[in-house]
């Protein structure tokens, strides 16, 4: 484990290039970003003050503020950063780390389940089936939660980049180990 | 390309088939009427959501869009989204796995596992798209047989459609055009209100980190398109349809709030004013009801 900005460079730019996470030292703390954000004027999640954080490596602090998980990605501060930064993807990253520690409500690692389950956030069920009989659609729609064998494909996906462990997933219950603790921490 | 015209790969994605059908049943019909025929993606899970999922594990999120992507290339398919969310995500991981080679093979490699491949042959593009790009304005209004003329419509666009504009490629994210126009090929007017470019509230796992205080940026909205006069929300994607009709309810019993504000997506909207009737649109089976004003 490294400082958390070199964190966020390396597991980021896996995936988004190094360069793009990196733009995150480009930051003056001028705080564009947080007088648009929608969540900023609802709850007392600050974008200016999470990079300045991330900066100065206050990692515990982020990681345990709840605050962290109230930005909705809507892209708004990416837009009109007058430095480049690539604040949503920074964002997601930092939540990425915070989540593979074990900062990751149950709410958010039930998500998790749904998806092992019927390869859907929003799965399908019997009283959803009647409202697209009434629309003049098939009754389940051919997705991974009608064929067993096209759902285990994401369900390898899921054990291998080792989601199912870090949600803590319980392969014989076909659910969360922990769910009275929050949580793994 | 099929004799008649276009043919598309629809990605369902999760909440359009599994919440809101009449989303998936208005675009079809409207597709068809227009001689563009929609395939089936068997087999398509999630997108998974690129503000949900992204911000748990991006490394998982990729090759779960990445083995959706193989889905359509193997149909040799063109594909059409109706959420924003399956928008974000599949066009997202296509432009990062078109622009990063090494990220490609990795992907690959958990594909193989079961035998698929991404090739990077595939397009994304959202069904709002189609209807103003490649059916037209001009082609649309000649099939107007119940004009808005006395609507008033709120736009609302999410966020994922128009942001960011580096990926998404429809210009600038603060003066957009696309629904403005769909809405006033039907006769309505389309009117600001404060805020009409606000999240909806619902993405990047807000909703579900606190519901109540995600509900409270959708309260915003519907005070703000209701103060100018607006007779309903019209939009783009099925995850802000949830966040915005079923939200009412919700709103309402955690507020005591009393909101029935008709919230459409732009298909049922058209659907509407090219004759589909409200049963076909499954405007009868959501949350917010429809006014006559709406439906006559």
């Amino acid at each position: 484990m490294g400082t958390l900005y070199e964190d966020i460079v390396a597991y980021g730019g896996e995936v988004f290039g190094e360069e793009h996470m990196e733009s995150l030292r480009e930051c003056v703390q001028c705080g564009k970003c947080t007088g648009g954000c929608p969540s900023g004027r609802n709850t007392a999640f600050r974008t200016r003050k999470l990079f300045q954080m991330a900066l100065v490596d206050l990692r515990e602090e982020i990681f345990n503020s709840p605050e962290l998980w109230f930005c909705s990605t809507c892209f708004t501060c990416y837009e009109r950063c007058p430095k480049g930064v690539k604040t949503t993807d920074i964002i997601r990253i930092i939540r990425n780390l915070a989540a593979k520690e074990g900062h990751m409500s149950v709410p958010h690692r039930m998500i998790g389940v749904y998806v092992l389950k019927t390869g859907h956030a929003v799965p399908i069920g019997e009283p959803q089936m009647k409202l697209r009989e009434a629309v003049g659609l098939e009754s389940q729609p051919p997705t991974t939660q009608k064929y067993k064998e096209q759902l285990e494909q994401v369900q390898t996906i899921f054990r291998t980049t080792q989601y199912d462990a870090m949600i803590d997933f319980d392969w014989d219950t076909m659910g969360l180990r922990g769910m009275e603790k929050g949580g793994k921490k | 390309m099929t004799e008649n015209g276009l043919t598309y790969a629809y990605f369902l994605g999760c909440i359009t088939p599994n919440r809101y059908p009449g989303i998936e049943a208005a675009t079809k019909k409207i597709f068809k009427e227009f001689g563009i025929e929609t395939k089936e993606m068997v087999g398509a899970s999630c997108c998974p959501a690129p503000g949900v999922f992204g911000s748990f594990d991006m490394h998982t999120w990729l090759p779960v869009a990445a083995r959706n992507l193989c889905i359509a290339e193997e149909m040799g398919l063109e594909i059409y989204v109706t959420c924003n969310g399956c928008y974000g995500s599949l066009q997202e991981a296509d432009h990062l796995l078109k622009d990063h080679p090494k990220l490609k093979e990795k992907t690959n490699k958990v594909l193989n596992e079961f035998g698929r491949e991404y090739k990077g042959t595939t397009k994304v593009n959202h069904s709002i798209v189609i209807l103003h790009d490649v059916i037209g304005l001009d082609k649309l209004k000649e099939r107007i047989t119940k004009p808005m003329n006395d609507v008033n419509v709120a736009v609302h666009y999410g966020c994922h459609f128009l942001k960011p504009r580096e990926v998404r490629g429809h210009g600038s994210s603060e003066t957009p055009y696309i629904l403005e126009d769909l809405v006033k090929v039907t006769g309505a007017k389309e009117v600001d209100y404060k805020d009409k470019l606000m999240c909806c509230g619902a993405g990047g796992g807000n909703r579900t980190a606190d519901s109540v205080q995600s509900l409270e940026w959708t309260r915003q909205k519907l005070v703000n398109a209701t103060m100018v006069g607006c007779d309903c929300m019209v939009h783009p994607c099925a995850f802000c349809h949830l966040q915005l009709d079923r939200g009412q309810a919700e709103m309402n019993k955690a507020f005591g709030t009393n909101f029935n504000f008709p919230i459409l997506f732009a298909t049922q909207f058209l659907g509407l004013a090219m004759g589909l009737s409200e049963k076909e649109c499954g405007l009868d089976i959501q949350t917010t009801t429809m006014p006559e004003k709406l439906l006559k």
